[in-house]
């Protein structure tokens, strides 16, 4: 059963997360602060975190930055009001997914199942792929830059995964959020546009001038053609 | 036929220059006329009788025509032509028709009289008398004609004068009232413009004031009045602020505790069947209530976005029957759409969905099926209607449809939607910079019409 760590500061809501992920099945670490979260990861990381960004002292969005730091472990943000600011200061600090609080356990599970399901091998997909500098190895679910392994989150992965294999084909937006994050057409296009902000960062040579991934205005996203 | 200020005040300096010119000008033209014509009239008649005086002694027997011409001639002087008549016998050059017989009465009564009579335009005088002979009369009469040319002239020149003053006096009245115009108009234009600058809701409009006279007062109050008004508004929109404000608050403190309740709720369903009836009963009604709260509040939130202008647009290129139809299928509506395909538009898709949710969530719960879902281009936007075939909405309640938390029954109370849905539908299709309306079909049933530009911006 996937191991979340839960990063809370309001008693009640950590409780009925926990109550009703525990319920799922899930086997759930709570905890009230970023500090504790942090230490939590540190001594034994859990499958997948979930923040909120509310927190006092340090902040969700600085454990987001720390946790994304030091590993690709998918991170869902909680957010306690649907502020446009703090979805896209989340998702830049390198979250995963987030979802919206009054959240049902339902939603939160879905999300949860989701951003796991990108960390998962793909049966049947061994081989390694070069383009230009970048080598993809779908089988071992490794990224190298000029022999230099890239660290990149499950999801930035996930979506690398996807738009390298068919090069040169526009995505949309909603096609990438159905195949990557499991939304389809309701999502929210921002997750798509921050993640590939993040993934141009760490793969492109000039992230302002990308070549890997290219946007095509008004459509979507393309891989090369290099 | 109501005058403007302006042209008021020039006729009525124009009236007074004008009467005051006839007044003036016109009395001393009748008076001088008049002295100018009895002068000449006068004269003429003393000129005449010294004429014929000239002749006498005469002898006017035996009375004949060449006597008379004589006579005619002798009188009729340089300007003059002469008629002289008796005993039924005349000569002379005027012609005997000139000659009233109003004047031949007088002179047949021995008075020596005359008549003004027009002469093909110009003014002639008529003298007649009689003559005498040893003081005894003589059975002559005498009639010259004297042309008044030179005094009708002087008369002329005076009316010209006249005319001219008149002509002057309207002038300078004139230009008088322009100037009078001019000081009163400009600051009652500039009230005007300041005025409609405050109606247009530029509440610091104020109004310099100059000098002391009544429209300075008028100007005063004005800025007084501005003040004042600019004060409530601000007071009210402080009230106002503070009221969303504080509806903002309330949703969000409630929305903590209602985490943690919505986050068990699911629990709860699952357990609820093997509890006993009405411990289940309970149970359940908790997790749906839950549910309503929690939509509740999240609408409350929605709204209270929109009022503090936090609500923005996230927008994307989207073929909108390809996202209606998500939409639809995502909520399992049972609705008939019929959607042009190939309509692209730039537009905030989640904000797209709330609003046909909204839509056809309302149409379903508060109308009769078949509810009918269209989209179709028309010009530059995008045109979606979502019509049922219930009874309809009441012209009462039509106006108040997009109302927050307006319930068409209040019989029926509470309404399985949060009250909001519409409202919030509403406010997201003018953040698109488009328009939702709601009215009745010719065949029975409501239809919402929400129209987006193709570009929201």
């Amino acid at each position: 059963m996937p191991r979340v760590l839960l990063i809370e500061d309001d008693a009640a809501v950590r409780d009925g997360l926990r109550i009703a992920l525990t319920y799922q099945g899930h086997e759930v670490e709570a905890v009230g602060t970023g500090e504790a979260g942090l230490a939590a990861v540190a001594a034994d990381p859990p499958d997948v975190v979930v923040l909120d960004l509310m927190l006092p002292g340090v902040d969700g969005f600085e454990v987001c930055r720390r946790v994304r730091a030091a590993g690709d472990l998918p991170i869902i943000m909680l957010t306690a009001r649907d502020d446009d600011i703090d979805v896209v200061a989340g998702l830049e600090a390198g979250a995963d997914d987030y979802v919206v609080k009054p959240a049902r356990a339902r939603v939160l599970e879905a999300r949860i199942r989701a951003v796991l399901r990108r960390g998962e091998r793909r049966p049947g997909a061994d081989r390694q792929e070069r383009h230009g500098d970048l080598v993809v190895d779908r089988d071992g679910l490794v990224v190298a830059k000029r022999g230099q392994p890239v660290a990149l989150a499950p999801t930035e992965l996930r979506l690398l995964l996807e738009l390298s294999a068919a090069p040169g084909r526009v995505f949309s937006r909603q096609v990438l959020l159905e195949s990557v994050w499991d939304q389809g057409y309701l999502g929210d296009s921002r997750l798509v546009d921050a993640c590939v902000q993040r993934l141009r960062a760490k793969v492109e040579d000039d992230p302002a001038a990308p070549v890997y991934i290219r946007t095509v205005r008004g459509f979507g996203y393309r891989f090369g053609p290099l | 036929m109501r005058l403007g200020l302006r042209t008021r005040l020039l006729l009525a300096f124009a009236l007074l220059s004008v009467v005051t010119a006839a007044a003036v000008a016109g009395a001393g033209y009748v008076r001088a006329r008049d002295a100018i014509v009895q002068r000449a009239q006068d004269n003429a008649v003393i000129e005449t009788t010294n004429r014929v005086q000239r002749l006498y002694p005469l002898d006017t027997t035996p009375l004949s025509a060449a006597l008379l011409r004589q006579v005619a001639g002798a009188v009729s002087g340089r300007e003059g032509v002469a008629l002289a008549s008796g005993g039924g016998l005349s000569g002379g050059g005027l012609d005997p028709a000139v000659v009233t017989d109003e004047l031949r009465a007088k002179v047949g009564q021995g008075r020596v009289a005359w008549q003004r009579v027009d002469l093909g335009g110009t003014t002639a005088l008529v003298i007649g008398m009689r003559l005498r002979v040893d003081t005894r009369p003589s059975g002559v009469e005498v009639y010259v004609l004297r042309r008044l040319t030179a005094e009708a002239e002087a008369v002329g020149g005076l009316a010209r004068d006249a005319w001219l003053i008149g002509g002057a006096g309207l002038l300078f009245g004139l230009l008088l009232a322009l100037l009078a115009a001019r000081s009163v108009l400009g600051p009652v234009r500039e009230l005007r413009t300041a005025a409609r600058r405050l109606g247009e809701g530029d509440l610091d409009t104020r109004i310099e004031v100059r000098g002391t006279d009544e429209l300075a007062e008028v100007s005063r109050t004005f800025n007084t009045t501005a003040e004042s008004l600019r004060a409530h508004v601000a007071e009210l929109r402080a009230l106002e602020a503070d009221a969303r404000r504080f509806v903002a608050d309330v949703s969000h403190e409630l929305r903590t505790p209602l985490a943690a309740m919505a986050a068990v709720t699911d629990v709860l369903d699952a357990e609820a069947a093997d509890l006993p009836e009405v411990a289940g009963q309970a149970v359940r009604l908790v997790s749906r209530e839950t549910q309503n709260l929690a939509r509740l509040v999240d609408d409350l939130i929605e709204v209270s976005r929109f009022d503090s202008g936090a609500a923005g647009l996230a927008v994307d290129e989207v073929d909108v029957a390809e996202a209606v139809r998500a939409t639809l299928r995502v909520r399992g509506f049972d609705v008939d759409a019929d959607l042009s395909p190939a309509v692209l538009a730039t537009l905030d898709p989640r904000r797209l969905d709330v609003i046909v949710a909204n839509l056809v969530g309302n149409a379903l719960r508060h109308g009769a099926p078949p509810v009918a879902v269209t989209l179709t281009r028309s010009g530059g936007d995008v045109v979606i209607e979502v019509a049922d075939h219930g009874p309809g909405l009441d012209e009462e309640v039509l106006p108040h449809v997009f109302d927050r938390l307006y319930k068409a029954d209040t019989a029926r109370g509470r309404s399985e939607g949060s009250g909001l849905g519409l409202a919030i539908a509403w406010e997201n299709a003018r953040l698109h910079g488009g328009a939702l309306t709601a009215a009745n079909r010719a065949g029975g049933g409501a239809v919402f019409t929400l129209r987006l530009p193709v570009a929201a911006r």
